[in-house]
């Protein structure tokens, strides 16, 4: 006998079967689908803004901040401290010197486009060598900002978001106003949600003397880090930690990581809800089908195509949930640009990112509601007496 | 029991427990069933026949007795050998044709078939033969709720010989049926009698469908009572 093609039949039966069905069985593929979506819009944000922060951070640049100030905006160091850590050991130059950007970051308000309330922006104050130490800067309108001068670039995820920040406007903060000259992009990362201008008419125009907040260093190997931070430790002068950009970034990312979790949460209490309502489907399918099953019963199928049957009735109808779920995520969410608050503070623009290793857990959601539901009623269908099935199917 | 006995039933009891009462169904029955014969089980509602043939067809356990099918005790087979064996041995008809709704008449004759080793093309040629016998080879490819009830019930006839079986259980073939179209029915199966050999058992309560049978044993209380040519023990 051959288990595969009485077992192939049985599925054949119960799928065709569906549409008598029909109803409960769109309940279950409905079910099934808004779970998968949901799971999928959380991990989508929550990877969106991983992604946002993660990409910024790069291994050869080492980034510092006064000891314990977790963020740049607690941060400060003197002008001093900038040029001790200037000639630390493992720095890389060029022919203007060693690759340091030491940096300011304050904050303007934004008006959201899409609630018209309004946000935080960081407006980051650049060394000369800042553009140096960002590889995927490219500048898409306008020109830099000169040196000396109120001018800044907007970053494309501000221009995005924010009203006003379009090339020539004149943006107010406080006593202080500055003209837009150039839009910029750095592919998507979490510098485009800054505006940048000259570091020194920063400090003057906020009253930062010849402070700074933080200090990045292009190092001539990620490696060298350690020997920078024996360098700070043996200098009683210097109150620095440093740390990889792309280890800061890290950081700040978990912040947020509550998003996946929250979305695994939500997922699994609606899967639950999901659940009771499949097996109501899946028991009414078999019930519905009792005299089927009898009959093939009696013929000679095997309980285990019986089994085999319900399980794949389950499993097709999760899947296509799984589906429709995945599909509905793709088309709401993929790309969906949101912002919300960073590490600072201030707002961080990100997109929803659905990737490949996201529709697989969907996926993974998708067969386990389809398994959870399909095994009892399945066990049922296989284990009932063919003679009570036969009086079922009466 | 004599040598040509397809089926032996010796001192079989068959009882229910129904809440605190327990209902007998069997005491002690006694039965053979020649290989060839064409059996007729007519009593009244509650004496017995469907029970009798669920245990003739392996679909129930007698409480005790032993039920042998060419010598070999087919009641203590685990439910996986009984299908099996009802693969191998039994072919089904019942009152209400139990089709598949979802399947076309060809695929409805089939599925015996599905549960052999036999090659696409030989289940073809098996599948055309059953149901050129059963006179609807031009419809094959309709589904059940576009043929009439005497032609789901062929179909039903061919779908229990496709696959060749020494024995037909036939459940009330055609209490459902008009009876012009019941003598159709069973004129098909007196065929399948006497032309193919097939043994034949029919439980029935319509004394005009006992006739087309060979001999016809009457049950009352879980007894045979009366036919004095029914070879009972």
């Amino acid at each position: 006998m051959s288990l595969i093609s009485q077992s192939t039949a049985v599925i054949v039966m119960n799928v065709r079967s569906l549409p008598r069905r029909f109803w409960m069985s769109a309940a279950m593929v409905f079910a099934s689908a808004v779970v998968v979506a949901i799971l999928l819009a959380f991990l989508a944000m929550a990877k969106g803004f991983e992604t946002t922060l993660q990409s910024a951070g790069s291994p050869d640049v080492a980034f510092f901040l006064r000891v314990s100030s977790g963020a740049e905006l607690n941060s400060s160091m003197s002008n001093d401290q900038v040029n001790l850590l200037r000639n630390a050991p493992g720095i890389a130059s060029d022919e203007n010197g060693p690759l340091v950007s030491p940096e300011l970051y304050v904050i303007v308000d934004g008006i959201k486009k899409s609630s018209q309330t309004k946000a935080n922006i960081p407006l980051r104050g650049l060394g000369q060598q800042g553009i140096a130490l960002r590889e995927s800067f490219q500048l898409t309108q306008g020109r830099m900002f000169a040196s000396g001068t109120n001018e800044l670039i907007v970053g494309q995820s501000i221009l995005n978001e924010f009203e006003g920040f379009e090339l020539g406007s004149e943006i107010r903060s406080g006593k202080n106003s500055f003209t837009v000259v150039g839009i910029f992009t750095t592919g998507g990362n979490v510098f485009e949600s800054e505006l940048w201008a000259d570091s020194r008419v920063i400090q003057n125009l906020y009253n930062r003397g010849s402070s700074y907040q933080s200090l990045r260093a292009k190092l001539t190997s990620p490696d060298n880090l350690e020997q920078i931070k024996a360098y700070i430790e043996n200098d009683p002068r210097l109150n620095q930690d440093v740390q990889s950009e792309q280890s800061y970034f890290a950081e700040q990312g978990q912040g947020l990581s509550y998003m996946a979790l929250f979305g695994r949460v939500i997922s699994t209490i609606m899967a639950l809800g999901a659940l009771a309502g499949a097996l109501n489907t899946m028991y009414t399918s078999v019930s519905d089908r009792s005299g089927e099953i009898a009959t093939l019963r009696a013929i000679g199928f095997s309980h285990f195509s019986a089994f085999v049957g319900t399980m794949a009735e389950a499993l097709v109808l999760a899947v296509i949930g799984g589906l429709v779920g995945s599909v509905a995520a793709f088309i709401f969410f993929d790309g969906l640009s949101a912002a919300t608050l960073g590490g600072s503070f201030t707002q961080v623009v990100f997109q929803f990112e659905l990737t490949t290793d996201l529709f697989i857990q969907g996926a993974t959601l998708a067969l386990i509601i389809g398994f959870l539901s399909g095994f009892f009623p399945a066990w049922r269908a296989a284990r009932v007496p063919v003679i009570v099935a036969f009086q079922n199917g009466r | 029991m004599s040598e040509e006995a397809l089926f032996d039933l010796q001192g079989v009891a068959k009882k229910f427990v129904k809440g605190k009462e327990q209902i007998t169904i069997f005491e002690d029955l006694n039965m053979q069933i020649a290989q060839g014969d064409f059996l007729a089980i007519m009593g009244p509602s509650g004496s017995g026949k469907t029970t009798l043939l669920n245990l003739l067809g392996g679909v129930d356990q007698p409480t005790s007795g032993e039920v042998s099918f060419e010598q070999k005790r087919i009641d203590k087979l685990s439910e996986g050998k009984l299908a099996e064996w009802r693969a191998n041995n039994i072919g089904f008809i019942f009152q209400f044709y139990n089709l598949m709704p979802m399947l076309n008449a060809y695929r409805n004759v089939e599925l015996p078939l599905l549960l052999t080793k036999l090659s696409g093309s030989e289940r073809k040629k098996r599948v055309e033969n059953a149901l050129k016998l059963v006179g609807l080879a031009d419809r094959a490819k309709h589904m059940p709720n576009e043929m009439s009830g005497g032609q789901q019930q062929r179909v039903a006839i061919a779908r229990a010989v496709v696959s060749d079986p020494k024995l037909l259980l036939c459940d009330e073939p055609t209490g459902d049926l008009d009876r012009k179209t019941a003598d159709e029915i069973l004129e098909t199966l007196q065929l399948l009698n006497t032309e193919f050999g097939k043994t034949i058992v029919m439980v029935t309560h319509d004394p005009s469908a006992a006739k087309y049978a060979k001999r016809t044993l009457h049950l009352d209380k879980g007894e045979f009572v009366t036919d004095p040519s029914a070879n009972v023990a």
